[in-house]
């Protein structure tokens, strides 16, 4: 018991397929992933290794094709998975919110922002007139200009950055107690990114939420992170503390994105450094570990072996794992 | 905004000036000269000369073509060379009928088909949507006219429900109902199906966007994701389509207004081409091309009120 309220998300297990015209792609196998309570939990991995789709399944809004086939998704102490459609509407925009990717297209074209912040608003007991000012405050936080005025105009009338502080503001609005942010900064230019990064974090200290942030950029990951995931083709390979995996990663995988110098990493990497090599099929799996093709460290048992997780430092309190052959030993 | 209407105007002049040169060129190329066969086999060549002078067609075709748009910027349509009165007092005293035929069609079947292509959408591959599918098809495969004839045998001769002929009494309201009840049905039943059908898709369309999944992810009721986040962007290409089905509208409704011998512009444009009394042609046809340029104008203005993308572009 103690250990689930330690948490406020709880993943195990979580595997995921989609169906398409070449069968199913495995999307995500057997993620397990804790989001401990007031911490903010980074994500990293390639484009199309999954992280997104992880999203769905914490918000239970997946594409039509996708299907769960295993695993628990525990949310203060329920899961998920198997909640009723009444309880799941009642958490989300209350209990977590979220960020999505693609700031452009995640607003209504057709209502103005006041509108769709208020209606978002429709459990507070509050006037109009109330709920309006909140959402005047809540954009003036994240830097619009003019924030009441600008209430009355639609999303085409913002730039791409604009929404997407909007989009933040929105989540930010329902003071959760999970926030999820799929890329949330990938429109913003470097300051913007800093402002907004300082407000997640002073909105975290004050409200004690916990974060599920996902991004590309590895030096906002260090900067905001306590804890850091490192997915790979819908696996995790590593995750642990920021502080350890930034230091001394593990996985050849993790490594090969730190290569650079761990001290410049803020400056430098904005988007994710690039690996030779391409991604496995996510239709047709090797039989073994599922980096080998692309890995430099890589042994013959690589090719016919799945890894298993393994922690890299035993008793230690905040526990660093990596699911790779080369650290069993 | 002003260079909009000023764009809409002057498309609308092209097509009404492109309909009336047409309309010209195809009254020549039908045989037979019209001051003769409006006189009948006795005419003496002296009473078709003075005719043919009254009607303007002894002069060439661009001439008459002019002179057409010339008595028309004085708000003059010509005169019906049969009972000698204003064209544009038959017309004008035709078009109420039409309208009404049109209007009670075209809403009918918006308030049949765009809640079913919903209800269709949001109960995706049940039996209901199924079901109504088969029948939307069937619905706007049915030609106006063939309706038009079966209803008129079923609902009027047969079940002798609803009158089989003409407007009805003029100022009994009800007894105008009754009679419009089958002409509507006849030109509003393949709407309902295409409206359905088109709601359906344009809204299984939105329902899959992402600012969809975002008012979800918001826990938003459902209610208002549907009705007030989807429907008005799915509505949009109806709006767009019913604009422009107005030409359609019109030509269903002359089939109609034939088979129940229904007073009305299409009603007018046959008896009128079938005696050949080409100022009434003329006037008539212009005014059904002036209700289609400013329907199709409406339905833009409609869209522009609904999406603001629009009206910025405007
Ligand atoms: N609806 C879908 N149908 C089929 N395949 C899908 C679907 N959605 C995602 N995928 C596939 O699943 C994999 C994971 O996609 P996902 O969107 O979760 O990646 P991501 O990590 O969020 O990538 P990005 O960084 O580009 O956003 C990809 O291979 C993608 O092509
Ligand atoms: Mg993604």
């Amino acid at each position: 018991m103690s250990k689930a309220t330690d948490n406020v998300l709880s993943i195990r297990n979580l595997s995921i397929d989609y169906a398409t015209q070449e069968g199913s792609l495995k999307a995500l196998r057997n993620v397990d992933l804790d989001i401990p309570k007031g911490q903010i939990v980074g994500v990293v991995g390639e484009s199309g290794c999954g992280k997104s789709t992880l999203i769905s399944s914490i918000i239970q809004l997946m594409a039509n094709n996708a299907k769960t086939t295993s695993g628990t998704v525990f949310f203060e102490g329920e899961d998920l998975l198997t909640m009723s459609p009444t309880k799941l509407k009642s958490l989300r925009g209350q209990r977590m919110s979220i960020v999505f990717q693609d700031p452009m297209s995640t607003l209504n074209p057709v209502l103005t922002i006041g509108k769709q912040m208020v209606d978002i608003q429709y459990r507070d007991k509050r006037s109009k007139s109330q709920k309006r000012q909140r959402s005047a405050d809540m954009l003036a936080q994240v830097g619009i200009p003019d924030p009441a005025s600008r209430l009355n105009q639609y999303p085409h009338e913002f730039s791409g950055g604009m929404q997407q502080r909007i989009s933040i503001a929105m989540a930010l609005q329902a003071q959760p107690a999970l926030l999820i942010a799929d890329e949330p900064t990938t429109a913003l230019d470097a300051t913007l990114e800093v402002q907004i990064i300082d407000m997640l974090k002073e909105l975290q200290s004050s409200i004690g939420c916990s974060i599920l942030f996902i991004s590309h950029h590895l030096g906002v990951i260090a900067e905001l992170c306590n804890q850091v995931v490192v997915m790979y083709a819908g696996e995790i390979v590593e995750q642990g503390p920021v502080s350890r995996v930034f230091k001394s990663p593990k996985h050849p995988y993790t490594q090969k994105l730190l290569e650079c110098d761990p001290a410049s990493i803020a400056k430098k990497t904005r988007n994710l450094p690039t690996i030779e090599g391409e991604i496995p099929n996510l239709s047709d799996l090797p039989a073994g570990c599922i980096f080998t093709s692309r890995c430099h460290k890589k042994t013959a048992q690589c090719e016919e072996l799945k890894p298993k997780r393994h922690a890299v430092t035993q008793g230690a309190t905040e526990k660093h794992f990596v699911t790779c052959h080369l650290e069993s030993l | 905004m002003f260079i909009y209407l000023l764009k809409r105007v002057s498309l609308g002049l092209v097509i009404v000036v492109f309909a009336v040169t047409l309309l010209f060129c195809m009254i020549h190329l039908v045989p037979g000269d019209p001051a003769r066969i409006l006189l009948g086999p006795r005419a003496t060549p002296e009473m078709i000369a003075h005719l043919s002078a009254q009607m303007g067609l002894d002069q060439p075709m661009a001439m008459q073509i002019l002179k057409f748009f010339g008595n028309l910027l004085r708000g003059d349509l010509g005169m019906d060379v049969i009972t000698n009165r204003p064209v544009a007092e038959i017309v004008f005293g035709q078009l109420p009928y039409t309208l009404w035929l049109i209007g009670s069609a075209i809403v009918g079947a918006m308030l049949i088909g765009i809640p079913l292509g919903c209800y269709s959408a949001l109960h995706r591959n049940t039996w209901f949507d199924r079901f109504s599918g088969i029948i939307s098809v069937a619905c706007i495969t049915a030609p106006a006219f063939v309706v038009a004839l079966y209803s008129l045998l079923i609902f009027a001769v047969w079940l002798k429900w609803f009158p089989a002929v003409g407007a009805g009494e003029p100022g009994d309201f009800f007894d105008q109902i009754s009679h419009l009840v089958l002409p509507a049905i006849a030109i509003g039943i393949s709407w309902v199906g295409y409206l359905s059908r088109l709601v359906r898709a344009s809204m299984l369309e939105v329902m899959g966007e992402n600012h969809i999944r975002t008012a979800r992810a918001y826990g938003l009721p459902e209610n208002t994701v549907v009705y007030q986040y989807a429907l008005k962007l799915a509505v949009l290409p109806t709006v767009t389509v019913i604009g422009v089905g107005m030409g359609f509208l019109l030509s269903a409704a002359l089939f109609t207004e034939i088979v129940f011998s229904r007073p009305g512009i299409g009603k007018l444009i046959f008896d009128s081409i079938t005696t050949r009394n080409y100022p009434v042609v003329m006037g008539s046809v212009l005014v059904s091309t002036i209700i289609f340029v400013i329907s199709t104008a409406v339905s833009d203005l409609i869209n522009a009120w609904l999406d603001p993308r629009i009206r910025n572009s405007l």
